[in-house]
């Protein structure tokens, strides 16, 4: 499937993919409103590790056998079997938090509930990847992640 | 083929997902004394609180069984494992060609004076434990709790919105005392007290009375409802009596195949080898059971690939939003051979055991995120003098080297 | 006391920002800065260059860059930016230095110059539908062409170099400009068939793939130059002069030169490059014909020899020298060509306007019967495909385009190149600042940018009737110069509009 990677030699540390991320998993898809009023504050599902000189981005791996999946207590974690998209479901999920503490790369973000990357889920790109001013963050067909 | 499982909880849901990703034609049945269609067990006390409902506490969305063409038999023990059939308590019989026992745990209740046959007191495992104790608990109840264990004290903070006046007696100096140390018990408890929970340390219910408890150390306590969550024990009669061999638990192999080559056996029942300090263990933990579910599963469906190597302690859990995580070794008995690293900051305390220059195990409280990234390390053996910077100031995967972490997210780029 | 103003305003939208630091985290002259107590943006006005970086990383277009309203009482002379000058002369005691071309309201003669177009009796061709020939071969040509009994060609051609367009990237230094620069720009040469140049910093070992598109420099410094160095181009080019410094060497500060800068050029690790002003062993044009013989030497005859000098007020005669020396080509570069690092004094005043050097040259060469033996490229701030057409009306068979590259790169005139702080990752060697510029995304935008002026350029000669670019060569009666007066006319040779 295809998953988003890191260009780690390209990033520029300015983050756009967590404001982008944070803006398409709002309520109102609008920018401005996503990171000033909206409530519930919407949770970008990204983490750009680092500072100028070394950054990368990490999200999820949409991994064959999710070990956030393995963990969910609730079945609200699942891995789609179409599409592969590992995705949290945030009516049911009761944000216990053992898929975070699951997750070998340590992507999944524990809020009041746990949140992830899910792909932009019916996009052709997510916006992470269509934000960042720099390709520093690719969709391609990649390995097998775990 | 007919694959039988007995159990409708994380293994038993987990196998037949497995066996029905290898065998899309064989007849599987799941066999359960509960009445009702999975759930997430530790969701509970979620029901008691009011955060999950009637509608959300599903493991699995309720099509599930005829979307995978899974025969079910709910509402009826599995009361006897016989030659290729299993016998139901009322009187049935199910043949198998491939069995999964995925029996789980049973409660275990120690000798209390005055419970027999009293109805206030309670066990706190099922669905049903929670329906029942909704009913009956009002807003003037006052809710005894033996044991502050993470079923203890999970009820608590689902009774504590049903009523106000609820304490927790636990046997040890700390609550959570089997995953966490008296400095992180402390600030649970004292979290636990500051949202109205009492707990009460040192001290068992010794007497079940009128009313009212009393304890080994003498007080009373005035209790409506009694509340036993001392533990529980693996589920291990049907396995005895046909013969497998268990010890502790269910003893098998890495493809979770026990004793008997069509039996298997998986979770919380089956007794697991601990990848830290080599011994076989119960490993009563959600993400283990669904590992070994779906390994039991596959090797009933002829599919091998798979071995369970291992788990370790593992444990995420909230309460009144303080998150605790812990993994691993976290209290060795004796210290020495051990760095161990604590920082402490208001509610928030991070703990980390380290040996031989790998990290062995983690307490996290009101830390939660890149937690993940600790638990690889453990899993992962991880030697440390590869980890780029002091992980007990924090973790990322900017610790890696750039060659692994190309690995982990740059996959396969190339670039 | 700080005496300077600041020149910019930076104004942020607060009801736009929304606080993602992208600006702070962007700005390598630490204009924005994040408070570390309040986590609130602030803005430093004095620190602003304007190069944008920030206007264009917010993601909510929040910011404005203003030019500030700080004022000195008015006076046509003593304007702000000789009085900001002046006080920063007296804080440092130093030259003053300035990245980019000339600035300075010099007139521009491509804007007094208009094209031709046909009318009825000579109908115009329409390149989307009929073939329209931008191929530009350059390279000496043969005097004459000699055929044997049988009609075969037995003159020998002297080496051409075929370019599928009259545009190429001109010299721009490693070391003056990132790695990732010089890689977007050998990139998008390959990808029109044209040529990029390495100015005068030798060839990184990984644009070595781009050989057959590099024009190779052989400065006064000599960095970088070896026989496999030479080996790898297309063309040799030996630099004299260049349009933004007539007369001046270059100087690349130690601090510039790492590893591989050190490498690439030959001299030691942080050590600085010191260009010449002159060639110390040449000061005659007997001695340019040496080194141009022995370059030819050293690559058996098969790659043109390039010469570039800056326009000055005797190019005719430079040139004229630098042919008969037996250059292949001359490459003019005007006073308005770009530099990564100039004393602004020269900068700004030394030196002439390409468009009167190039009919200058052009007509010198063609009176004395030397124009075949080489081809003529202009360079120094061609902006658009139309100053291109206008230099070839006049004479030249190509041109070089630079700061309209780095454009096209993300360059936004904010003439900090110097400072080596270059916030699009092209004028610098910071590996936190070069990583900004991804030469995959800057390939295709340069390439487009040939691409687009090729395409205009083939609907101009359309428009006039003309189907192949060397039917507008020299082809001055195309041109019509309007509010010139009639000594700049007569330069140009052209006649004036409505003649």
């Amino acid at each position: 499937m295809k998953r988003v990677y890191a260009v780690e030699k390209l990033c520029l540390n300015c983050k756009l993919c967590e404001v982008y991320c944070k803006t398409a998993h709002s309520k109102s898809k609008d920018i401005i409103k996503a990171h000033k009023t909206e409530v519930p504050e919407p949770q970008t599902r990204i983490f750009v590790e680092g500072d100028n000189l070394l950054s990368f981005a990490a999200n999820c791996r949409h991994c064959e056998n999710p070990a956030c999946v393995e963990a969910c207590i609730t079945g609200a974690m699942t891995k789609d079997p179409i599409t592969g998209i590992v995705d949290n479901e945030k009516e049911r999920c009761v944000g216990c938090m053992t898929c975070v503490m699951a997750c070998p790369y340590g992507v999944v973000k524990a809020a009041d509930i746990a949140f992830k990357c899910d792909l932009c889920r019916g996009e052709d790109e997510p916006a992470c990847v269509k934000h960042c001013p720099n390709r520093a963050l690719i969709y391609i067909e990649g390995g097998s992640e775990r | 083929m007919s694959y039988v499982i007995i159990g409708n909880s994380a293994a038993g849901i987990a196998a037949a997902e497995s066996i029905r990703k290898f065998d899309q034609k064989g007849k599987v049945t799941i066999i359960s004394d509960e009445p009702h269609n999975t759930y997430g067990r530790p969701l509970i006390s979620y029901f008691l609180k009011g955060t999950s409902t009637a509608g959300t506490m599903h493991f699995r969305k309720p099509p599930f069984y005829t979307d995978n063409g899974i025969d079910t038999i709910f509402g009826h023990a599995a009361v006897k494992i016989a030659d290729k059939h299993v016998v139901l308590d009322n009187g049935d019989k199910v043949s198998y060609d491939k069995l999964l026992l995925a029996t789980g745990s049973v409660p275990f209740v120690p000798t209390i004076s005055g419970i027999e046959g009293k109805d206030n007191v309670f066990t706190f495992l099922k669905y049903d434990d929670a329906i029942a104790l909704k009913a009956v608990v009002k807003k003037d109840s006052r809710v005894v709790i033996v044991g502050g264990g993470l079923i203890g004290l999970k009820a608590a903070e689902g009774l504590h919105t049903l009523c106000d006046d609820i304490t927790v007696v636990e046997f040890a100096d700390r609550v959570l005392a089997a995953v966490i140390d008296k400095q992180g018990g402390t600030i649970v408890s004292d979290h636990l007290e500051n949202n109205g929970i009492k707990c009460i340390l040192n001290n068992t219910v010794d007497t079940l009375r009128d009313g009212e408890v009393l304890l080994k150390s003498g007080d009373v306590l005035p209790c409506d409802f009694l509340i036993v969550a001392v533990g529980v024990r693996p589920a291990i009669t049907l396995a005895k009596n046909f013969g497998l061999t268990v010890n502790r638990g269910i003893v098998t192999n890495t493809h979770m195949q026990t004793s008997v080559p069509d039996i298997y056996a998986a979770g919380d029942c089956v007794e697991s080898y601990d990848i830290l300090d080599g011994t076989q263990k119960i490993l009563a933990l959600w993400p283990n059971a669904v590992r070994q579910g779906r390994i039991a599963g596959a090797s009933m469906a002829g599919h091998a690939d798979e071995l369970f190597d291992g788990g370790m302690p593992l444990n995420s859990v909230g309460f009144f939003g303080l998150k605790v995580m812990t993994c691993g070794i976290i209290n060795p008995a004796d210290e020495s051979g051990y760095e161990i690293v604590r920082i402490a900051k208001g509610q928030q305390y991070k703990k980390f055991v380290m040996q031989n220059n790998m990290l062995k195990g983690f307490i996290l409280i009101n830390a939660p995120n890149r937690a993940g990234l600790y638990t690889t390390l453990i899993r992962d053996g991880v030697d440390l003098a590869t980890i780029d910077g002091d992980i007990t100031n924090g973790i990322g995967l900017i610790n890696f080297k750039p060659e692994e972490r190309a690995k982990k997210i740059g996959g396969g780029a190339g670039r | 006391m700080n005496f300077k103003n600041p020149e910019f305003e930076i104004v942020r939208n607060k009801d736009k920002c929304i606080s993602c630091g992208a600006c702070a985290r962007q700005c390598s002259y630490e204009a924005h800065i994040i408070d570390p107590d309040t986590g609130e943006l602030k803005a430093e006005d004095m620190n602003c260059v304007a190069c944008h970086r920030c206007v264009v990383i917010c993601p909510t277009r929040a910011i404005t860059i203003k030019k500030h309203e700080m004022t000195y009482r008015e006076n046509a002379n003593w304007t702000a930016a000789y009085i900001n000058q002046i006080n920063r002369q007296a804080d440092t005691g130093g030259v003053l230095l300035s990245g980019m071309g000339n600035p300075q309201p010099y007139p521009i003669y491509w804007d007094r110059m208009l094209l031709n177009a046909s009318q009825v009796t000579n109908p115009s061709i329409d390149p989307l539908r009929e073939p329209m020939e931008t191929r530009t071969f350059i390279g000496a040509k043969p005097e004459k062409i000699e055929l044997d009994a049988k009609g075969r060609l037995i003159t020998r051609m002297p080496p051409n170099v075929e370019l599928q367009m009259p545009i190429m990237f001109s010299a721009m230094s490693f070391g003056s400009i990132s790695l990732n620069a010089q890689k977007s720009l050998a990139a998008a040469a390959k990808a029109c068939g044209t040529l990029f140049n390495t100015g005068e910093g030798g060839l990184h070992s990984d644009l070595f793939q781009y050989a057959d598109n590099a024009v190779v420099q052989v400065a006064s410094g000599r960095f970088g130059v070896h026989k496999d160095y030479l080996d790898k181009s297309r063309i040799i080019e030996i630099k004299i002069g260049q349009g933004a410094k007539p007369g001046i060497g270059g100087h690349l500060p130690g601090v510039k030169i790492d590893e591989e800068v050190s490498r690439t050029r030959m001299i030691p690790l942080g050590a600085d490059a010191i260009s010449p002003a002159p060639h110390h062993d040449i000061y005659s044009i007997e001695d340019l014909r040496q080194l141009i013989y022995s370059l030819k030497e050293a690559t058996e005859y098969q790659k043109p020899v390039a010469v570039k000098i800056a326009a000055v007020h005797n190019s005719a005669a430079i040139a004229s020298g630098i042919a008969r020396a037996g250059a292949d080509i001359i490459v003019l570069d005007g006073f308005r060509g770009g530099t990564g690092a100039a004393p602004t004094r020269i900068r700004d005043n030394v030196g002439i306007p390409i468009e009167l050097a190039l009919a200058a040259v052009d007509e010198r060469l063609r009176s004395e019967s030397l124009r075949n033996r080489v081809s003529l490229v202009a360079a120094g701030s061609f902006r658009n495909s139309a100053d291109i057409f206008k230099a070839i009306a006049i004479g030249a068979d190509a041109v070089y385009i630079a700061s309209s590259a780095l454009i096209a790169l993300g360059c936004h005139m904010c003439q900090q190149c110097h400072t080596g702080k270059c916030n699009w990752g092209i004028a610098t060697q910071r590996a936190d600042l070069v990583k900004r510029l991804n030469p995959e995304i800057m390939a295709e935008r340069a390439a487009n940018l040939l691409k687009a002026w090729n395409h205009e350029i083939k609907e101009m000669l359309g428009g006039m009737g003309i189907n192949a670019i060397d039917s507008l060569r020299g082809n001055r009666l195309m041109l019509r110069g309007v509010g010139l007066n009639e000594k700049e006319l007569s330069i140009l040779g052209i006649k004036h509009a409505g003649e």
